[in-house]
């Protein structure tokens, strides 16, 4: 009998924490519908700090690496210390950020963040996303109004038009949304510049002058010609047809989907880049062995022991991807302008809609984008170009800034025109799938694995798989 | 009267141990499924973090499917599982065959057993990745290819159909041989010594003893092996995903049917990727009740089969 009711009562307590369980989960649900309109209406008419007087605990920051965590460390004052992982910054305050990292590569970092943007109203405090970061690939899709993923700069407290006056324009339009409200704000701005080994350019040229071998690439045709002399001594100008890519890509006339429709135009420029990138490939200017970019061969073209003469980067590309990959000595690489002006990339840090966190956010939005000092200082020790157009012009002429791994040469003289001269191409939430895509079907074509033809049926196939509500692609005459 | 009373009946116990199973059966297997199958009738997907749906739209997904590139990918599934499997099995009778043979007297095939297993232990994600950069175009392969003299060019395998598939299949074969192997050897042992002495003392040779008494006596288990791999083999996914990005390349030509499932997934796209696992139940829904058949009526001491057959020729007798 005895053992009969403590069977019974263990098989009842089993049956209840099974129920509360589901309960539980029943409850919240209909609990953060509430909430969650609650928020947007009150996100609406104040400011969606002034709402919670009290700062959580925990800051929670989403990128795809750690380039955002070293800029806050070193210029955000109230960073105490960082675990050896660096997973945790304790603030002076106790306050820790947490900081969530997943790779960008095949959509993973966007996955992880859609799914805990998805999970905000219900995530307890400490769990909530607070910062997170976008490139500007996909950064349309979270300054989307109607996604109201991300936090109004204005409701933060930060008024665009006085406090972020210094940043260039591109980068403001870029983190607004349809109706121009800005959503986001960057530390960084992208001018692409040509980056080459001077040992070659000294072999093959005589000189390694940036000047002269500026005038050597200044433009396609110009450059076309420099890669006949290269490709003479044995050289490649560029490791892969992706590598040019970015300056036809960013310059594209219309974005690829219009608001609104569901349409994807191919803009005439990236058939451009297709047409003039196998012409490149067979001609022997491009090594053939290495296929896209951020893949291993790729890394290696950038090493002491490759044939490849020159890379197109962004100041970020120089710090954070030639620079690891190079195993030479310093000073082997110089910058000159581009045959082109473009834009590639752009972290934008956007504070994100239910955070509990406001005033923290606001600080370190503040700190690492927008103080000039704090901006200049990021310049000097990582070499980004950095969101102030004063400040850049200043460091143009400033032989502080000269940076080592180039040799002592002052990038930012290079950088600054570039920066002044982009025209960012338009956005739209399909960029990243479309950019990602049309580079992986022509990659095919331009291999000589398909023809022409086949590989637009195979972006068309790819498209609509990744996207679909998309319902025509058209393609330039 | 008494006796009914003192009767204590345990069976309920039984009930009660295995519960904790069919719970967590029925939360995290057969309500996804049944949710599965319910999505694969709506339009429901993910539009930048917009949900659209899910609006009910009938067989729309299942039709629309039926016009995609589907068939396609099901017969790379099935010519990436037959390259693989082909070498499997063949290497795995044999490896049994020896094994389990008395007169050869292999020492350490223990030694060996665990040896053949451990490629499976292998993350099968890991095991590509270290397949993509042994054979990539400046990998070690074709760095050794090249010292010995026997390409000027370095080989460019995955960037052709033939290399990506073959190098699929080869990954798949050595993870899956050992298994094979040891299913094969537990079926030949399985088989009476006697068969194998009689068959020695009518002075049979070995290619005839396994032509003709070890493969017809282990048939059950031969398609049982088969029917699982081939159900197996569907689902191939990770090896093929990781050594070509996602991508299958080139020309789609190694995208296999879950990879194609995996890419709807990517825009979250429950309704077509519910319609597509839907196709796959029933495929291995088809091939299941095959294997379910086998092992029931074919017994290899001919339980049912032999029963039938007795019956039947009682009725005419």
């Amino acid at each position: 009998m005895k053992k009969r009711v403590v069977s019974i009562m263990l098989i009842a307590a089993m049956a209840a924490s099974l129920a509360a369980g589901c309960g539980k989960s029943s409850g919240s649900d209909s609990g953060n519908g509430g909430a969650s309109s609650g928020g947007a209406s009150s996100g609406g008419s104040s400011s969606g700090g002034a709402s919670s007087g009290e700062e959580g605990k925990v800051i929670n920051i989403y990128s795809w690496n750690d380039e955002f965590r070293e800029r806050v460390e070193a210029v955000y004052p109230e960073v105490k210390e960082t675990s050896k992982d660096g997973t945790v910054t304790v603030l002076n305050d106790g306050t820790e950020i947490h900081w969530i990292i997943n790779p960008n590569q095949d959509g993973v970092y966007q996955q992880k963040l859609d799914e805990a943007l998805m999970q905000q109203a219900d995530a307890s405090a400490d769990d909530k996303v607070d910062i997170f970061l976008s490139e500007t690939d996909y950064v349309n899709k979270y300054t989307d109004a109607d996604a109201d993923a991300a936090i109004p700069l204005k409701d933060l407290g930060i008024d665009p038009d006085k406090d972020l006056a210094d940043q260039y324009d591109f980068t403001k339009v870029t983190a607004s949304d349809v109706d121009g409200v800005q959503r986001g704000s960057t530390w960084q701005c992208c001018p692409g510049l040509l980056v080459y080994r001077r040992d070659i350019a000294k072999e093959v040229f005589g000189t390694d002058d940036p000047e002269e071998i500026g005038q050597k690439v200044k433009d396609w045709d110009t450059i076309k010609t420099t890669a006949e002399e290269l490709k003479a001594k044995g050289y490649y100008t560029f490791a892969s047809y992706a590598d040019t890519f970015r300056l036809y890509g960013n310059s594209i006339e219309q974005s690829w989907v219009s608001p609104g429709e569901t349409t994807i135009k191919v803009d005439q420029k990236i058939m451009d880049w297709v047409n003039s990138s196998k012409e490149w490939l067979d001609a022997g200017y491009l090594d053939k062995n290495v296929k896209g970019q951020w893949n291993d061969d790729w890394n290696k073209a950038m090493g002491s022991a490759s044939k490849v003469f020159a890379f197109l980067f962004p100041a970020w590309g120089i710090d954070f991807t030639l620079n690891p990959n190079w195993d030479g000595e310093d000073g082997v690489w110089a910058v000159t302008n581009p045959p082109q002006e473009y834009n590639w990339g752009g972290s934008y840090v956007h504070a994100c809609t239910g955070t509990d966190n406001p005033e923290h956010v606001k600080d370190i939005i503040l700190a690492v984008t927008v103080d000039k000092d704090n901006l200049l200082k990021i310049s000097k020790d990582y070499s980004d170009f950095t969101n102030t157009t004063s400040g850049m012009k200043e460091a143009a002429e400033d032989d502080s800034f000269a940076s080592e791994f180039l040799g002592g040469q002052n990038a930012f003289q290079y950088f600054a025109p570039v920066a002044e001269n982009i025209e960012i191409a338009p956005l739209s939430a399909y960029d990243q799938g479309c950019v990602e895509l049309i580079q992986n079907s022509f990659s095919d074509y331009l291999q000589g694995k398909v023809d022409y033809d086949k590989a637009k049926k195979n972006f068309e196939t790819a498209i609509i798989e990744r996207y679909p509500d998309i319902t025509e692609i058209q393609w330039p005459e | 009267m008494k006796s009914k009373h003192k009767k204590v009946d345990y069976s309920k116990w039984g009930y009660i141990f295995i519960l904790p199973f069919f719970v967590s059966f029925f939360i995290f297997s057969f309500i996804p499924l049944v949710d599965t199958i319910r999505y694969s009738f709506y339009e429901y997907y993910r539009s930048g973090i917009k949900e659209i749906g899910p609006n009910f739209v009938g067989m729309e997904n299942y039709i629309s499917l039926l016009g995609s590139d589907m068939l396609k990918y099901a017969a790379n599934t099935l010519i990436l599982w037959i390259i693989g499997f082909i070498p499997q099995i063949v290497i795995a009778l044999v490896l049994a065959e020896w094994f389990v043979d008395a007169r050869l007297k292999i020492h350490g095939t223990q030694f060996f057993k665990v040896v053949i297993y451990l490629p499976n232990l292998i993350m099968a994600s890991a095991f590509a990745m270290l397949f993509f950069t042994m054979f990539s175009t400046n990998g070690p392969v074709n760095s050794i290819l090249m010292s010995i003299g026997l390409t000027s060019q370095p080989i460019d395998f995955l960037g052709s159909a033939l290399g990506t598939r073959s190098l699929v299949g080869f990954m798949n074969f050595l993870m899956w041989f050992g298994n094979s192997t040891i299913m094969l050897m537990a079926a030949i042992m399985g088989i009476s010594p006697d068969v194998f002495e009689a068959s020695e003392l009518d002075g049979c040779n070995s290619f005839q003893r396994f032509f003709y008494i070890t493969l017809p006596q282990i048939r059950p288990i031969l398609a049982y092996t088969l029917i699982t791999a081939i159900i197996g083999g569907l689902q191939m996914f990770d090896v093929p995903q990781i050594l070509t990005n996602g991508q299958g390349t080139p020309d789609r030509t190694s995208m296999t049917l879950i990879m194609f499932l995996n890419s709807h997934l990517k825009s979250r796209n429950y309704g077509m990727a519910g319609a597509l696992s839907v196709y796959l139940f029933i495929v291995s829904g088809i091939l299941c009740f095959f294997v379910y058949r086998m092992t029931n009526n074919d017994d290899p001491d001919g339980s049912k089969a032999a029963a039938k057959k007795a019956k039947k020729q009682q009725r005419r007798g």
